[in-house]
Order: structure tokens, then C-alpha cells, then sequence
């Protein structure tokens, strides 16, 4: 027969101040924790949504990023010629050839400056980033000193806000519209005309070639064509993947330490519920030695102090993740160290994190509880009811 | 005597419930102290720099060069002592994880600019005497192995192609905070590949460093420099060295924020624990503090009882943390290797360590104490634990 449920928790209630304690450093843990996989998914998730699964990105060989990347004019002519480039509805043909720099602009809340992603389009550019939308202003004109500004770049930088002029490559560029990317890497770029760009920062070589495949499954073959071309040195990937690869390094680094750090805090957690219970054992010799004799088994003994334990992890863990879950309203804005570039993104809470985080805190109380609860199994009853 | 006896019997009356939270604090204090080095160690490039170096870069951004007849313009501005330059070259060494940064540079003119980098003068020779030469800080090269006279193939990234090296001399750090795990090589080799198949981007630097004849004329020798290129068509940006490093660090910001924060998220965490401790001792000994009491013994007694109990775990935690935080930095620096280089506890590490523990300790024994010492004898008399 078990010991039932409400006396479990009625013993967590009856020790407030230390239940409040304990079950306060597991949600800090927990908090960390949740903290940490949503900053990495929100990371992965802003990165793998840049990408479309359909487009594809020609970049110089050996190149990791498109800054670093240099295509020149007759590459790429020799690209635009691929007859597996998709044409939409008004007979455009969906490539782009695209000039991308960084500059240096100043951040709005402390002046530093950080470095933002210039790409230069065209009007196909647009057409194939369809999650790209234009919220405020309007559209830049071709062959202008306009520029239109993601979201997160006119919120966060001086000079990009609607209206406002950035001064590049000895121009003065106007912000004539601010996009919203969709949450993708976009809302951390400024777009202006690919001509006016190459001219403005005197170059003839085109940064990236982006084109929408007409037959998504013919990627390989389109691949294999073009990296085997004797007039090309480039490489093509997906899209998806080219975003994917650009986050890896930060997402790793950003849960690598989180769960580390994570770790590392949960053995303080594990061992102030281990105190807790200790205590409770102790202080309720008596009482085990009465459920014994009125004829409890010791596994149910086990059992109930084990559950008081997993309902303290249980209680710091739901506290924890819904403090994270506040969370959600901020988003970070940091430099990726592969791109070398600004990148917005926020805290995403998945099913999977709060899953794992609950998962977490009541492995702590499982861990933190074990011990405790098998010294109140083994007492024995005459020994237990002589302790009062 | 008799008080510090009492305190230390009363300590380990419960010998394991004393020695787990004193475990707690060990782990608090020693991670503390290890997130604290691993955000210090992002500033030691910035606290290392030298206040005589001045670096002028592209004013539009890193990305851009300059080209290096500016070098002989610099000379020529009022207060400049030298000027040498250096590429970013970005290549990997066998695979992408092992990152390390690698800078053509302006052969003996960038050398004796950085006087930290201590360099055998029988390898400097062989470096400034060898156009494929290259120079490796010690803790890169014991990190690969390398030995003087081994072949390094870098694969460029933004310099197409897989580049041979012949490494002729390797620097140690003439202090602590110098960073060891650089790679430099000629700038002429580099310039000469680069003009042979991109003629346009030829002669080109991504950096000048200038040294000063005297550092307090930093800020007006960086605008004569600045203005001596304005309106031109690449036009400069000059600022001290340490500012140039803490540009690199405020890229960052957001993650060292969240790092210190998170650092003093475990000394809450574990000040739950610590205090969780001391209030069931205190709740368990009320009758013997009203047995103290009525002896004669003052509230302020007690109440002195608790917080020496209280400090002694938490400062006895607090000594083990500070002693083990050195092997646990040695033991992450190994495991990230060359993200960042100097890694090394600072005093003021340790200052804040102490005092973390104290405040832990006193932060617990508070409410406990302040109970204990207001109990009313009949009371405690009849509490039971």
C-alpha cells in the first residue's frame, strides 16, 4: 500500500521556508538551463529560416562566408546562364547577383560600433527572399543613394532608423524603407541597389550568386555542373545549409557553456535538496517509525520521501521555466564570429526545451533526494519510534 | 577558546549536512571564479596592449584595405616614431576547429614594434632571411607540435589555395597577458600571390600600426593621421590599440553580460542552500539558545554563535573554491584551446571569491540569528526541533 499523495506534499507545505529555498536554487538552475537551449535554438532557428531549401548560393571556392567570397563579372555571367534557374510569374528569372560588405555602424544605446551586412540586390533578390516584407517606407529606386533597413539594424543602429541618412564608402545613403525579415538573418542587413554598391565601394566582383532552383531535386546535378566548370572557381550549396553552417559555431559555443555551466550549478542544487531531505528524514524519525509500524512497507516509505523529493524538483523546475518563458520578449543582438557580422536574434522556448528542463529539475530531486530516502527505508521501527 | 570550540563543535554536530553544504560552496566559488577568468580573458588582449601603438584601419570597415603607400604618409605625420602593417589572413590548418589567428605582417618593422613577442635573434634572422618563413607563438606551437623548421599548410579562405610555411622561429610572451598563439608570416609573400592573380587588390594592408614617440600624444597624432587621408578614396580610421581590442570585445558584449550575470546567479543559488542550512540548525538548537539564555548568556551571544558558524562553513567552502579554481581554469583552457589565450586568475578574482563567501555566510546566518537572539526563554524552552 502506498503512502498517498497529499501527505507528500503536505510535508513540503509544512516546511515553507525551507521548500521555498531549495525549491528556489533548482528554479535558478532550471532558469539557467532554459535560458541557455533557448538562446541557442532561437540562434539555430533565426540562421536555418534565412534559408530556403529551393536556393541555391554559389560563393568563390574555399570561401566560408559571403564577405569573404569574391565572384567576378564573367563568373558570374557563367552562372546567370544556368538553364535550371526558375522563372516566377512575370518572366524574371530568379537570380541574383550580389555585392555583400560589412561597415561599421554605431550601436543607438551605447555608441560601439559593430559591424552590419551591406548586400546589394536587385529586384529578383527580393522576389527570392519571399519572407522578406517592407513594413514601413518604401521599396528603394534603382540607381539611387536609397537604402531600405531590416527591422532589428534600424531599431539598434544611429542613423538606420526610417528617414534617418548612413554615411558609407564616402556616400550618404537615406533610409527610404525598413523591412521585416521574418525573424531571419535578413532583419540584420541593410539592402540597397548591387550596382550602386559595387560602384560606391569601387569593385567589379560580385560577393555571392543566389538563384531559386526551377526543380528543387536537381540541386546535385546543378552542383556538380558548376563546381566542375574550368571556368569557375566556386562552390554551391543550399541555401538552408549555407545559413546552418554560419550559426554552427556560436549555437555550439553558446550550449556548449550554457550546459556546461548548467551542470556545474545543478550539483549545488542536488546537494541543497540533499540537506533538505536529510533533514526531513530526521526530523520525522518518529513518524517513519509509526507509518512502519502501522504497517507501511519500507519501499513505500522509499517511495513517499523519494516523491517529496521529485515534487520539490518538480515545483523548482515549473518556477524556472516559466520565469525563462518571460524571457521570450528580449531579443539578443551579438556578433557571429564566422560571419564576423552583427546577428539579432531571440530566446526561443520549444516543447523540446521545456520538456528537457522539467526533465532536469526532476533528475535533481531524484539525485538529490535518493540517498536521504533510502536511510528513512532502512530505519528500524523500534529504533524509530524510540528517536521521539 | 571556549567560544571558537563551541562554534566548531556545534559546526559538526551534523557532520554530513556541514560537509555537503560546504561541498555547495566549494562548487559555487570555484565556478564563480572560473566564469569570471573566462570573461577576463576576453579583455586580456585589450589590458595587454601597449598605450604607444596606435592601429588605423579602413574608417568604412575591417573589411576593406588600405593600400600601403599610406605607410610612407604615416611616417611623415608629426609624432610617429614607425609604422608597420598587417593582413587578417584567416586560413585553417587542417580542419576548421583548430582556429587560430594568422597575420601577414611587414617583416622587421612589425616585429620591433611588438618587443613583448621575445624572439631568439638567430630566429628573427632565419624569419626576415626566409620569404615562406613564418612565426609561431609557444603555446600554438606546443599546442600542434610544431617544431622550428616544420612545414605548416595553412588553406586560404580569403586567399584562395593551400599556402606552405616554413616555421624559423617560435615567440614566448614577455609577460603573462601576451598572446601566445599567433601566426605571423611575410606580407610580401602574401602581396605577391595577390598581385599575380588579383592584380586590383595588390599592395594592399588591412591594418597600419604606428608607434609613438610619446603615448600621451595619442589622440592628436591619430587625427593628424585620420585627417591626412580625408576625402581621399580610402579614407582612415586611427585609434589606440586598446581601443582597437575593445572593439573586438564589445562584439561580444551581449554573451560577457550574460556570463558575469549567470556568475552571480550560482552564489544566489547557493546562498539558498547556505541559508536553508543555517535555518534548520538554528530551528533545531532553539531550546539550547534559551538554555544559553538562561544562563545569563546576551542575546548578541547567540546571535555571535550563529554567524561564526555560519562564516567558518562559509569561508572554509570559500578557501577550498579559491584553490581549486586554478586547476579547473588550467583544465577548461585546455579544452578550448585556442578560442582564447591568456587564460589566468586575477587578484582581483580572489578578492571577489572572498568576498562572495563572506556575504554568503552572513547573508545566511542573518534571519537565524536575529530569531535566535529575540527568542523569549520560556519559548525556546518549549520548542521542540
Amino acid at each position: 500500500m502506498a503512502i498517498p499523495v497529499s501527505y507528500i506534499a503536505r510535508n513540503l507545505f509544512a516546511r515553507r521556508l525551507t521548500t521555498a529555498l531549495t525549491a528556489g536554487g533548482m528554479a535558478l538552475v532550471v532558469y539557467v538551463f532554459a535560458t541557455v537551449l533557448m538562446l541557442a535554438a532561437g540562434l539555430e532557428k533565426t540562421l536555418v529560416s534565412t534559408g530556403r531549401d529551393d536556393n541555391v548560393i554559389v560563393i568563390r571556392r574555399g570561401a566560408q562566408t559571403e564577405v569573404q567570397s569574391g565572384v567576378d563579372r564573367q563568373q558570374a555571367a557563367v552562372i546567370e546562364s544556368l538553364p535550371e534557374i526558375a522563372v516566377d510569374a512575370g518572366d524574371v528569372r530568379l537570380v541574383s547577383k550580389e555585392p555583400v560588405v560589412l561597415i561599421n555602424l554605431p550601436k543607438r544605446a551605447t555608441g560601439k560600433p559593430a559591424n552590419v551586412v551591406i548586400r546589394g540586390v536587385t529586384e529578383a533578390g527580393l522576389a527570392l527572399r519571399s519572407q522578406v516584407k517592407i513594413v514601413e517606407g518604401r521599396m528603394f529606386r534603382p540607381g539611387t543613394a536609397e537604402v531600405i533597413a531590416g527591422r532589428a539594424i534600424a531599431d539598434n543602429f544611429r542613423g538606420a532608423g526610417l528617414g534617418e541618412t548612413v554615411r558609407f564608402a564616402s556616400r550618404d545613403w537615406t533610409v527610404v524603407g525598413v523591412f521585416d525579415g521574418g525573424r531571419t538573418g535578413f532583419d540584420s542587413e541593410i539592402w540597397g541597389d548591387a550596382e550602386q554598391m559595387l560602384q560606391a565601394f569601387r569593385r567589379n566582383a560580385f560577393s555571392a550568386v543566389i538563384f531559386r532552383l526551377a526543380d528543387p531535386s536537381r540541386f546535385d546535378a546543378v552542383k556538380a555542373t558548376l563546381e566542375d566548370d574550368p571556368r569557375l572557381t566556386v562552390e554551391a550549396k543550399r541555401e538552408t545549409k549555407f545559413y546552418a553552417d554560419q550559426s554552427q559555431a556560436l549555437a555550439n559555443f553558446i550550449s556548449y557553456l550554457g550546459t556546461g555551466i548548467s551542470i556545474i550549478f545543478s550539483i549545488g542544487a542536488i546537494i541543497g535538496a540533499m540537506i533538505t531531505m536529510y533533514a526531513s528524514v530526521a526530523s520525522r524519525t518518529s513518524e517513519i517509525g509509526t507509518l512502519r509500524a502501522l504497517g507501511f512497507s519500507r519501499a513505500a516509505i522509499l517511495a513517499a520521501f523519494l516523491g517529496e523529493s521529485l515534487l520539490l524538483g518538480l515545483c523548482g523546475g515549473i518556477i524556472g521555466v516559466a520565469a525563462a518563458s518571460v524571457m521570450q520578449a528580449f531579443s539578443i543582438s551579438t556578433t557571429n564570429f564566422q560571419t564576423f557580422a552583427e546577428i539579432a536574434f531571440s530566446f526561443a522556448l520549444t516543447p523540446k526545451i521545456v520538456v528537457v528542463s522539467l526533465v532536469f529539475s526532476l533528475v535533481m530531486g531524484f539525485v538529490g533526494g535518493f540517498l536521504p530516502a533510502a536511510r528513512a527505508a532502512r530505519l528500524k521501527i523500534v529504533d524509530a519510534l524510540r528517536a521521539a | 577558546m571556549h567560544f571558537a570550540l563551541l562554534v566548531l563543535r556545534n559546526a559538526f554536530r551534523h557532520k554530513l549536512r556541514t560537509l555537503l553544504t560546504i561541498l555547495g560552496i566549494v562548487i559555487a566559488i570555484a565556478s564563480f571564479g572560473v566564469l569570471r577568468t573566462i570573461v577576463d580573458a576576453w579583455y586580456a588582449g585589450a589590458n595587454a596592449s601597449s598605450s604607444a601603438r596606435l592601429v588605423t584601419r579602413s574608417s568604412v570597415s575591417l573589411v576593406f584595405p588600405l593600400p600601403i603607400t599610406y605607410a610612407e604618409k604615416m611616417r611623415q605625420v608629426e609624432g610617429v616614431k614607425s609604422v608597420a602593417w598587417a593582413n587578417w589572413f584567416g586560413g585553417v590548418y587542417v580542419s576548421e576547429r583548430n582556429f587560430f589567428p594568422q597575420f601577414a605582417i611587414s617583416g622587421a618593422s612589425y616585429l620591433d614594434m611588438y618587443p613583448e613577442y621575445t624572439l631568439k635573434p638567430e630566429e628573427r634572422k632565419a624569419f626576415l632571411a626566409d620569404r615562406v618563413g613564418a612565426v609561431a607563438g609557444r603555446k600554438l606551437a606546443d599546442k600542434f607540435g610544431w617544431k622550428v623548421g616544420d612545414q605548416i599548410p595553412l588553406r586560404g579562405t580569403i586567399y584562395p589555395g593551400t599556402w606552405n610555411f616554413t616555421l624559423r622561429g617560435i615567440y614566448e610572451g614577455r609577460e603573462t597577458a601576451t598572446d601566445e598563439s599567433q601566426f605571423f608570416f611575410h606580407f610580401d609573400y602574401l602581396n605577391e600571390f595577390i598581385k599575380k592573380k588579383y592584380p586590383r587588390r595588390g599592395d594592399q594592408a588591412g591594418v597600419f600600426i604606428e608607434e609613438l614617440k610619446d603615448p600621451e600624444q595619442a589622440s592628436p597624432v591619430s587625427l593628424a593621421i585620420d585627417a591626412t587621408f580625408r576625402n581621399s578614396l580610402a579614407e582612415t580610421l586611427t585609434e589606440t590599440e586598446k581601443a582597437f581590442n575593445l572593439g573586438f570585445v564589445a562584439m561580444s558584449e551581449a554573451i560577457l553580460l550574460a556570463i558575469q550575470a549567470v556568475s552571480y546567479v550560482v552564489i544566489v543559488i547557493i546562498m539558498a542552500v547556505m541559508a536553508n542550512t543555517m535555518a534548520m540548525t538554528a530551528r533545531e538548537r532553539y531550546g539550547e539558545y534559551a538554555t544559553l539564555k538562561a544562563l545569563g548568556f546576551r542575546g548578541g551571544f547567540v546571535a555571535r554563535l550563529i554567524f561564526a558558524e555560519s562564516l567558518g562553513i562559509a569561508l572554509a567552502g570559500g578557501a577550498l573554491g579559491i584553490a581549486l579554481t586554478f586547476p579547473a581554469v588550467k583544465a577548461f583552457s585546455n579544452l578550448v584551446g585556442q578560442i582564447l589565450s591568456a587564460f589566468y586568475v586575477t587578484n582581483e578574482t580572489i578578492r571577489l571569491q572572498v568576498a562572495c563567501a563572506l556575504v554568503v555566510g552572513v547573508v545566511a546566518a542573518a534571519v537565524p540569528a536575529w530569531r535566535a537572539a529575540r527568542i523569549r526563554i520560556v519559548d525556546g524552552l518549549r520548542a521542540i526541533g
